[in-house]
């Protein structure tokens, strides 16, 4: 049994749940348990101040404006650069560049980088488990540049099959654009290695850090990777603001993404020259409120403790593994060795949608079907699963409810 | 035509079956038997230009006429939708395609049901029961041509 594990209390969660307003709410009468922090997490209350506050003190736009407000939120604004700039450990701050979340900085990569430095016959590699976000926007490229898109094999495991990486590489390889943490099964993939590898061949490397940058340390300068991108929400900040961090030397070498006011130095109407980075990157007015707020998600992040919050999760993940396996028919799906807190299973004989259904009128929120990853649910032969993400407000008491709704639910659909 | 009850005394038959529930969970098992019995489909009529594709689940629909009414068969692979198809079709099937475009499927609101035809469910319910009323209208065009 692992259970005991669970008993090791890095942080208080009685008080951590405090912080989270939306915890205290009913669902259908019954008190909420939130297991679908993978898709997104829910938001402590100094983020919903910040937010409330931003609006109430010092909106104005930024960045051009003289007078006191428009430098306040600036400077606000510019205060989350430099967060992030820490949180990932990006050597200047000006590799760090706002978008609307992770979505959006893979599309400004592949549509800028992509399109100056992709030709026809080109290679692009991807992993079997990636999101749809990082499957489409390459896909779209391959097709506009006629190169191909060549994918790393998932064994049963639910891991990466490292030989099979190394034998796709050719001399025709341009980027690699690999998940960090599979949102579907957990998996963490060992990507320090697999730059490694693209780095002796002389191919860049994009990380998608969607699922990872809220639970593993990020240092993408010991990492090495040329691209990593986040969503805030994820890490318990709002919707809306993601980052496309970058190397300087790559950034500074792309062409503008979107054109518009921000990102030029000069226009006339014989043509424009662009502004420096990261502004860039980020031409009109930028979703200000929810970036200046997402600071506050991190600094709580930081105060609460990465590795007190990991060290709790895992334990909390391996007690659902294990009671949710006793149950008769219950197949878990992703047994990775290093994974994040997600738990995703499949009953025999039981729509991962029924499930869903019922669970939600116990009051318990989980993620049924294919997380975007039909490729993936194709390679397990599985229509899709039942995924429960844990987060730092879960509790041992919360998966207990979970596996008596998951129990309760094969009775009625069997 | 013979005389075959009305959708609207069908639509009250339903509800006032649902309305012996107490909890969610009888109303539930109710469904989930009524899926369980739905009678699937062959193999044959399982193909994609019958599909309705949801994100979660998927719904198969066929429609055909006779003397002047439609009757329809569906399946799906998920078995709660599946007994939600099995009511959409004992209301639906059998009337003439005037009847099927003008109903409002109000009992879906009175059984308490409404959310299972809401955006976010993306089960195919709700693109199912716009199928069956392209497939009324589209009847209705052929019989007055």
């Amino acid at each position: 049994m692992i259970s005991a594990d669970t008993d090791i209390k890095p942080f208080d969660v009685t008080a951590i749940r405090k912080e989270f307003p939306v915890l205290q709410r009913k669902v259908k009468g019954k008190n909420l348990v939130y297991f679908d922090n993978a898709a997104t997490a829910q938001k402590p209350q100094v983020v919903i101040d910040a937010l409330v506050s931003y609006y109430q003190q010092f909106n104005a736009n930024i960045h051009r404006g003289i007078h006191s407000l428009a430098e306040e939120a600036t400077a606000a604004f510019e205060a989350t650069r430099d967060t992030v700039k820490d949180f990932i450990n990006a050597k200047y701050r000006e590799e760090i560049i706002f978008t609307h979340g992770v979505t959006e900085s893979i599309n400004l990569v592949a549509a800028t980088w992509g399109r100056q430095n992709i030709k026809e016959g080109d290679e692009i590699i991807i992993s079997g488990m990636e999101h749809h976000s990082n499957i489409v926007p390459w896909q779209m490229l391959c097709q506009e540049k006629k190169a191909k898109l060549k994918i790393i094999p998932v064994d049963n495991n639910g891991e990466l099959i490292m030989d099979e990486y190394e034998k796709l590489i050719t001399l025709k390889t341009k980027i690699i654009s690999i998940v960090h943490a599979s949102n579907s099964l957990g998996t963490i993939n060992p990507v320090k290695e697999i730059i490694e590898i693209a780095h002796q061949h002389n191919i860049i490397v994009l990380v998608d850090g969607a699922q990872s940058a809220v639970h593993l340390d990020i240092d993408v300068q010991n990492m090495d990777c040329d691209f990593f991108v986040l969503s805030s929400h994820k890490i318990y900040g709002p919707t809306g603001v993601g980052v496309l961090y970058g190397k300087k030397e790559l950034l500074e070498e792309m062409p503008p993404y979107m054109g518009g006011g921000e990102m030029i130095k000069e226009v006339t109407f014989d043509g424009t020259t662009y502004n420096d980075l990261p502004y860039k990157f980020e031409a009109g007015t930028p979703n200000i409120a929810d970036t200046v707020a997402f600071k506050a998600a991190l600094d709580f992040v930081n105060e609460v403790g990465k590795d007190n919050i990991r060290k709790y999760e895992v334990a909390l993940t391996k007690y659902a593994m294990n009671k949710l396996s006793q149950i008769e028919g219950v197949r878990l799906v992703g047994a990775a060795k290093h994974k994040t807190s997600v738990v995703s299973f499949i009953v025999d004989g039981v729509h991962p949608q029924d499930m869903g259904i019922l669970l939600d009128n116990y009051g318990i929120a989980v993620r049924t079907g294919h997380h975007c990853c039909q490729p993936l649910m194709n390679r397990f032969e599985i229509p899709g699963t039942v995924r429960a993400s844990f987060a730092m407000y879960n509790t041992k008491e919360e998966v207990d409810e979970l596996v008596k709704g998951v129990e309760k639910a094969v009775k009625m659909l069997r | 035509m013979e005389a075959v009850q009305t959708i609207q005394e069908t639509e009250e038959e339903i509800t006032d079956e649902f309305s012996l529930f107490d909890n969610w969970e009888d109303k539930y098992e109710y469904i989930i038997d009524l899926g369980k019995k739905l009678k699937p489909l062959s193999a044959e009529y399982k193909i994609d230009i019958n599909k309705i594709k949801g994100c979660q689940s998927q719904v198969w629909l066929t429609a055909n006429e006779d003397d002047g009414r439609i009757y329809f068969k569906a399946d799906s692979d998920a078995v709660i939708v599946k007994g939600l198809v099995s009511m959409l079709i004992r209301v639906l099937s059998g009337h003439t395609p005037q009847e099927i475009i003008d109903t409002k499927l109000d009992f879906v609101n009175k059984i308490g049901m409404t959310n299972h035809l809401a955006q976010t469910r993306s089960n195919g319910l709700l693109s199912m029961v716009k199928q069956m009323k392209n497939y009324a209208l589209a009847y209705k065009i052929k019989q007055q041509s």
